[in-house]
């Protein structure tokens, strides 16, 4: 934690005793009660917890479906559907595990969403911003694997679109490729390779999201006006505050997933992966899972060559570029200023920036034909220029809203009028209820 | 601290109590289904009777089928290994007790409660599981005729209780019965 | 430098602007005679008793609908997923379902002589394919083999398209697959626009999700399966009582799912409204 001294106090005997020799009791208080957090936090910022939610469901899920799933080519897909029919409860677990999915990839970009609106990556979050991309991909690694265990024609085919971008890299690629297929085409080995893999990579998930949220309460978190914390009348402390606060969002969270779940579990996913893998017939549309749409689109864009690279390179470099260009954020931004709520410019660009994401995706659901090619590189054009153009020239033209002097003021200065509450409310929150 | 203060407190601590207690029962719901997912799913419970056709099996032969999972062995008696085993005094017997799923669980071990019942002695349907260690014994072998455990050197007699060696029970029968004279049901 | 500003602004407006509307036109690529897109038509949607959150399946429409499969699809159709015992959901008896297993075919073994033989199917046994193999079941049907129907109801969906795809969360619509099939069964007698060429040994059909004709010639007539219960016997009657067979076929747990989910929700709500209000009193003092 930012402060640097632990207010914890074992009452009772063993307590002490612990404490003297693993203090896991000081560090969970320290981390989780005693640990101040800004007082002016919207429910944007109660993604985090939904996330580490959403990351054990789907480890739960996923132990449990692998009692009964076999990774072997000829069971799979018949072992999902003993899974859906004849084990206990098998269909929600399955239906969890599959919408779990989608939802974490949901609760995740509203959580960059959030970081990219409030500048919660600026100094001194860069490290933390970067582990949080590592994350990303990590779970677009899973994800994907994840997609191909069940082995219908999407998740076949899906496999064989994806481990196909690395062969246009020159040289190694087609080497790399058989490695990762384990063979010449999507196959047994590619599915015990991929299952494999998808059961590892949660877990390293887990341990990079150990050092995020230890960078995090090194750091502190930011808050809406992007004003680092100057006094204890800025924070709360995060039990029970935060704790009942995130608690709610992830209930609200949980209801939507559960909505899905029980009335509508295939929305999500495509009917095609329901038909068992033939690698000798491809669907009419191959389609990725829809958290990977903007990328697609993005893939499908450059239809060109641009000068010794020719357009199936350039699509993977851009599709690649489209994440990797996150990691650079906190030096692409120039501004002085944290949050868009000061930067009037920024938040317009931010908002269209959003908007072209969700267009970029609803476009890699469509063929690549007709307008819609033009459109895929229009919106991959915005993508880009955001991060590399708008952000570093903003912070030097944007002229920023005047900030309050810290976050006390600014809750003041909200709440003036609004509430009746005489002015010494606020100067002494009571601690524990 | 004025009445009004003290109202509040007590509907504060209604709220958390009923909130906490929501809390638990919702996570205690929720972990069931990933507990019964354990236990056996629809198609094995489908496997659990099998009907077995008896009618070729002449008298001193047996017949060895898989019932989930395990050995059962369906032997239609001679009228010498009937009479060994009801000239058997019970005190002889290391477990008096039946071990018949068919019967009540304090049934004697005597030799019409081990076999199919009065009229069909000559029929004894047992799980070939040694009640030992669980090893399989070889058929009409042993010092008493029955089954013998090659693994620790259990000895069962002609309607399969244990007569000497570690095993502490007499083979289990399991539940079964006649749906017609030359077919059983096990299960 | 404000006006740098605006022109950025204005220039991002003008790609999202231009991209979605200048090129409406090219939609119309897909010609009456010979169309890219398929299907040609979108399914009819029907009402189904098993749609919306607290739908359960008719069983004797199931009934009616096993029937159709057993008597019609089931010579090319093969349904391997799908055991006898699953059928007393649909209200028949143990000994009916018996009974019913016990018409059928099936082959185990290898016996003690190491032989493979048939045997009367029993509750445990899948129902059985008609082909041996993929390659044999092609080889019957003109190179194209008729697809497996376990799953059928859930393997076929025509895209949405938006907004409409935004509208069936809400409606919770999870009827696509049944909507499909009954539309491809029920729309053989359409003929094709002029002009239109159509495959020897195909059949045009508007509804096919893959092309504009497929290889199975129309497989229900009037009359063809006699209903014990009065339904009416036509096309019409069949394809509705098969696709909501094969909805069921493809998701056996569906009453299960939608009535363990309205627990779930009642739960989440109350909880919710728990939390909410211990955030309420714990945040009562606290300016934010």
């Amino acid at each position: 934690m930012s402060g640097g001294h632990s207010t914890y106090t074992p009452k009772t005997g063993i307590e002490r005793w612990i404490d003297a020799r693993m203090p896991l009791p000081r560090l969970v208080y320290d981390s989780f009660v005693a640990f101040p957090v800004p007082r002016n936090l919207n429910y944007a910022y109660t993604f985090g917890g939904i996330l580490a939610i959403m990351l054990v469901v789907q480890i739960i899920t996923g132990v449990v479906l692998v009692m009964h799933y076999a990774s072997d080519t000829s069971l799979a897909f018949v072992s999902v559907e003993k899974i859906m029919r004849d084990v206990n409860w098998g269909w929600l677990l399955r239906y969890m595990h599959a919408n779990g999915a989608s939802f974490f990839f949901i609760a995740v970009y509203l959580h960059i969403f959030r970081g990219l609106y409030y500048g919660s990556y600026k100094a001194p979050r860069e490290l933390l911003w970067i582990l949080g991309c590592i994350i990303y991909l990590l779970m677009m690694a899973t994800g994907f694997m994840g997609y191909v265990l069940p082995w219908g024609q999407m998740s076949g085919w899906g496999a064989t679109v994806i481990t196909g971008f690395f062969t246009a890299i020159p040289l190694v690629g087609t080497w790399l490729q058989q490695l990762l297929l384990g063979g010449f085409s999507v196959d047994n080995p590619t599915l015990t390779h991929f299952f494999s893999l998808h059961y590892l990579l949660p877990f390293v998930i887990a341990g990079v999201v150990v050092l995020h949220v230890w960078a995090l309460h090194v750091v502190g978190q930011t808050n809406p006006t992007g004003i680092e914390i100057k006094s204890k009348t800025d924070t709360l402390p995060f039990t029970p505050y935060a704790t009942v606060k995130d608690a709610f969002g992830m209930i609200v969270f949980l209801a939507v997933f559960a909505y899905f779940i029980f009335y509508i579990p295939n929305y999500l996913g495509h009917p095609d992966n329901y038909t068992q893998f033939n690698s000798l017939k491809t669907p009419a549309h191959i389609v990725p899972e829809w958290y990977f749409l903007p990328f697609y689109a993005i893939l499908r864009a450059i239809t060109f060559n641009i000068g010794p690279i020719d357009s199936k390179l350039g699509g993977v470099l851009a599709m690649f570029g489209a994440i990797a260009v996150l990691f650079f954020v906190p030096w692409l931004d120039t501004s002085k200023v944290r949050s868009a709520v000061y930067r009037p410019w920024y938040k317009l660009f931010f908002w269209i920036f959003g908007i072209n994401a969700v267009f970029l995706g609803w476009l890699g659901s469509k063929p690549a034909e007709g307008w819609y090619i033009p459109a895929m590189q229009a919106s991959t054009l915005y993508y880009f220029a955001f991060f590399l153009v708008i952000m570093p020239l903003l912070g030097l033209f944007e002229t920023p809203k005047q900030l309050p002097n810290s976050i006390t003021e600014a809750v003041l200065a909200k709440n003036k009028g609004a509430h009746a509450h005489p002015a010494g409310a606020t100067a002494a929150p009571e601690t524990k209820g | 601290m004025s009445a009004t203060d003290h109202s509040d407190v007590t509907r504060r601590d209604f709220l958390y109590v009923a909130t906490g207690t929501a809390a638990v029962v919702g996570t205690a719901a929720a972990a069931w289904p990933f507990i019964d997912q354990m236990r056996p799913d629809a198609s094995t419970l489908a496997q659990s009777s099998i009907e077995v056709e008896v009618g070729s099996l002449q008298a001193g032969s047996s017949l060895v089928v898989k019932w989930r999972g395990k050995p059962v062995f369906v032997r239609n008696r001679t009228p010498e290994e009937i009479k060994a085993a009801q000239d058997t005094p019970m005190a002889d017997l290391k477990d008096p007790i039946a071990r018949n799923g068919n019967l009540p669980s304090d049934a004697p071990a005597t030799d019409v409660d081990r076999s199919a019942g009065k009229d069909k002695e000559n029929w004894i349907v047992m799980v070939g599981v040694c009640t030992h260690l669980g090893c399989v014994p070889l058929g009409q072998q042993g010092d008493f005729g029955g089954w013998f455990c090659p693994c620790h050197g259990s000895h069962y007699d002609t309607a399969g209780r244990i007569r000497k060696g570690p095993a502490p029970m007499n083979l289990e029968v399991p539940v079964y019965s006649f749906i017609s004279d030359t077919k059983i049901r096990i299960g | 430098m404000k006006k740098v500003l605006h022109g950025l602004a204005a220039l991002s407006f003008l790609f999202a602007g231009s991209t979605a509307f200048a090129q409406e036109a090219t939609h119309a690529a897909n010609h009456e005679a010979e169309p890219t897109h398929f299907p040609i038509k979108a399914p009819r949607e029907q009402s189904w008793s098993f749609a919306g959150p607290f739908g359960t399946y008719d069983k004797a429409q199931l009934q009616r609908g096993l029937k159709v499969y057993k008597e019609v699809c089931s010579a090319c159709h093969s349904m391997h997923l799908v055991p006898f015992r699953m059928l007393e959901e649909l209200g028949y008896n143990e000994a009916q379902v018996k009974a019913f297993a016990a018409e059928y075919t099936v082959q185990d073994g290898p016996n003690d002589d190491g032989e493979m033989f048939d045997r009367p199917g029993k509750p445990s046994d899948y129902f059985p394919s008609p082909f041996p193999n993929d390659q044999a079941a092609a080889a019957a049907n003109g190179g194209a083999a008729p697809p497996d129907m376990s799953l059928l109801a859930k393997a076929r969906g025509v895209t949405r398209g938006f907004p409409q795809f935004v509208v069936d969360i809400f409606t919770q619509y999870a009827e696509g697959g049944p909507d499909y099939i009954y539309s491809l069964l029920t729309g053989y007698d359409q003929t094709p626009p002029e002009g239109m060429e159509i495959a020897e040994g195909t059949h045009y059909n508007p509804y096919f999700i893959n092309g504009k004709s497929l290889a199975m010639a129309p497989p229900l007539s009037d009359g063809q399966v006699t209903y014990d219960d009065g339904s009416p016997q036509t096309v019409d009657q069949y394809a509705h009582d098969i696709a909501a067979f094969l909805m069921w076929a493809a998701e056996p747990h569906m009453e299960e799912r939608k009535q363990t989910g309205f627990s779930v929700m009642t739960f989440l709500l109350l909880f919710g409204v728990l939390v909410y209000l211990t955030k309420r009193k714990v945040w009562s003092n606290v300016e934010h």
